[in-house]
């Protein structure tokens, strides 16, 4: 792994960083997924997962939530298990991961996002409601909040995500390619609430696939193939020196 | 009246009850694509009820639903096990875990005299609907005769117990399952115990299935898991509404199904009735069909589209 000296000076310790893994290890049918990364985030702002098809990127946020059994090391939130943390973290799924024929409105996915925060038998309330209604206005589909969410375009359907997301109000949001195909009213959508959330604070990772536009639009990087390759501030560990170590071909940073 | 009271009561009231706790518990599994798992889970009953009653002697209901229920455990664990280490397809693991325990149980019947009881294929197959009696009826009035209604055959009670269980079970925990039954990944990653919820829909599945089974048998059991709620499904896009829906399907069918093999034949001159489990199952699944085509002029719902 290389930490270049600028971030190893700002990277936080590893009990406080909001996301630390230690020799996390990950296999999936005999192929190695991940294989001892190390890694600790940045406190917050905006970070971008890259790395070539099949590097682990998906599988490291996956790793992080406790979703994929591991086969070794250590994640941490803010220095706990994350189980202990959960509360903390917010997933933003990849849009094709669900079924969206099932019989549910946009209000009713937001929703979702405040299931850990309702009573047993209560069901939602007026407070969740008013709360998902917000979550809905912050990605410009306050209007939409009783359409069936079979009838949603692609850049829609990943809005709502990314609603469900907010409303549970994490310091930590884990996105999987929350801007892959769609539209250019979506996109900036997406990077207006990104934006937001960096305001706050918060701590946004997006494993994202589009190496042209990471330098425009996040603040930190990780490199990942399968191990760290690099991490840290885009200005010095997205450079093409290490972009060639990760996808084993040359490749020119705009 | 009173014959109607003695033998179309009963044979109604449990054909409805079972139709209701099947249907409730479909709604989720239609969803989830799981619906032949009910199927599987009401084949491995089969051993589970029989070796309960080799071990106690009794068809009453504690033992038998134990027995089944206790029988659909050991095929979930199996077919988990399959498909984590075994490397087969879950459907395939479904099958082949299925089948088996379904054959052993079908051996352990013949070669231990239970097949001489009422446990004979036909009644696994079709339920004891017929043989819902109840003695103690003499007229309208042993509707509010406490007397009279405690003779109601003892299966009806436990029918209504289960769909009590079953409502109360999934009422409670409606919010839960339906976000793990859309999107399990994200359930799992905000902390709901998958696993846990997992196993109390498939709980309440077996006990609907085992209450079902006694009463109307497998084939019925299955039908009313999977018609009404696919039915409904086609007609709402709402999951409160498909609840509701589903319900509301169950217990027409259970009407008209019944109706038509008692006054049915007759009608056509024939005096017989038909198997009032056979033509309720035949009678959901042309409710389907009629959503089905319904559904296909329309694009989309007829009801609660405009949520």
């Amino acid at each position: 792994m290389t930490e270049t000296g600028v971030s190893a000076a700002l990277s936080l310790s590893r009990d406080r960083a909001p996301l630390a893994v230690e020799d996390l290890s990950v296999v999936y049918g005999g192929q190695t997924a991940l294989d001892r990364v190390t890694w600790s985030s940045p406190a917050s702002g905006l970070l971008a997962v890259v790395g070539p098809n099949g590097a682990g990127k998906s599988t490291l946020l996956k790793a992080i939530l406790g979703l994929v059994p591991t086969s070794g090391g250590r994640v941490t939130v803010f220095g706990r298990p994350v189980d202990a943390a959960r509360d903390k973290l917010a997933y933003v799924p990849q849009r094709a991961a669900v079924d969206w024929d099932f019989p549910a409105t946009v209000l009713d996915v937001v929703l979702q996002g405040m299931v850990r925060k309702i009573g047993l038998l209560a069901g939602y309330g007026r407070d969740h409601r008013e709360r998902a209604h917000a979550c809905l206005a912050q990605v410009g589909m306050a209007d939409l909040a009783g359409r069936q969410i079979g009838a949603l375009s692609g850049g829609q359907q990943q809005r709502v995500f990314l609603a469900r997301g907010l409303a549970r109000d994490a310091a930590v949001l884990l996105l999987d390619e929350p801007l892959a195909g769609v539209d250019a009213v979506s996109e900036s959508v997406i990077l207006r609430v990104f934006d937001a959330l960096k305001r706050e604070g918060r701590l946004v990772v997006c494993v994202h696939h589009d190496l042209g536009t990471v330098a425009d639009r996040f603040d930190d990087v990780l490199v990942l193939n399968r191990s760290v390759i690099a991490a840290g501030p885009v200005a010095t560990a997205f450079v093409p020196e290490v972009l060639g170590r990760a996808y084993g071909v040359p490749l020119a940073v705009t | 009246m009173t014959t109607f009271l003695q033998i179309d009561l009963p044979a109604l009231l449990g054909a409805l009850l079972a139709a209701l706790v099947c249907a409730l518990v479909g709604n989720l599994l239609v969803l989830t694509r799981r619906a032949m798992f009910s199927d599987a889970l009401s084949h491995v009953m089969l051993p589970g009820v029989l070796v309960a009653f080799l071990l106690t002697g009794s068809t009453a209901a504690p033992a038998v639903l134990a027995g089944g229920v206790v029988a659909a455990f050991v095929a979930a664990v199996l077919v988990h096990v399959l498909v984590r280490y075994g490397r087969v397809d879950p459907s395939a693991a479904l099958g082949i875990v299925f089948t088996t325990l379904f054959a052993a149980g079908i051996v352990l019947m013949e070669q231990s005299g239970a097949a001489r009881t009422s446990f004979d294929v036909h009644h696994i197959l079709f339920g004891n609907l017929e043989t819902l009696v109840w003695a103690g009826a003499s007229g309208p009035g042993s509707l509010v005769d406490p007397q009279a209604l405690a003779l109601l055959p003892a299966s009806i009670g436990h029918m209504a117990l289960s769909l009590a269980i079953v409502a109360v079970v999934l009422y409670v925990l409606r919010t839960q399952l339906a976000v793990v039954a859309f999107d399990p990944v994200f359930a799992a990653a905000s902390g709901l115990r998958v696993r846990l919820l997992d196993l109390a829909l498939l709980a309440a599945t077996a006990l609907a299935t085992v209450a079902a089974f006694e009463a109307v048998g497998a084939i019925l059991a299955l039908a009313m898991i999977v018609c009404p709620a696919a039915t409904a499904r086609l007609l709402t896009r709402r999951l409160d509404a498909q609840v509701r829906w589903s319900l509301a399907i169950a217990a027409t069918s259970v009407g008209v199904g019944y109706a038509v093999a008692v006054l049915g034949p007759p009608a056509l001159g024939f005096p017989i009735a038909l198997n009032a489990a056979g033509t309720i199952g035949a009678v959901s699944g042309v409710f389907f069909i009629a959503a089905a085509a319904l559904q296909r002029r329309d694009g989309v719902a007829i009801a609660g589209r405009r949520a």
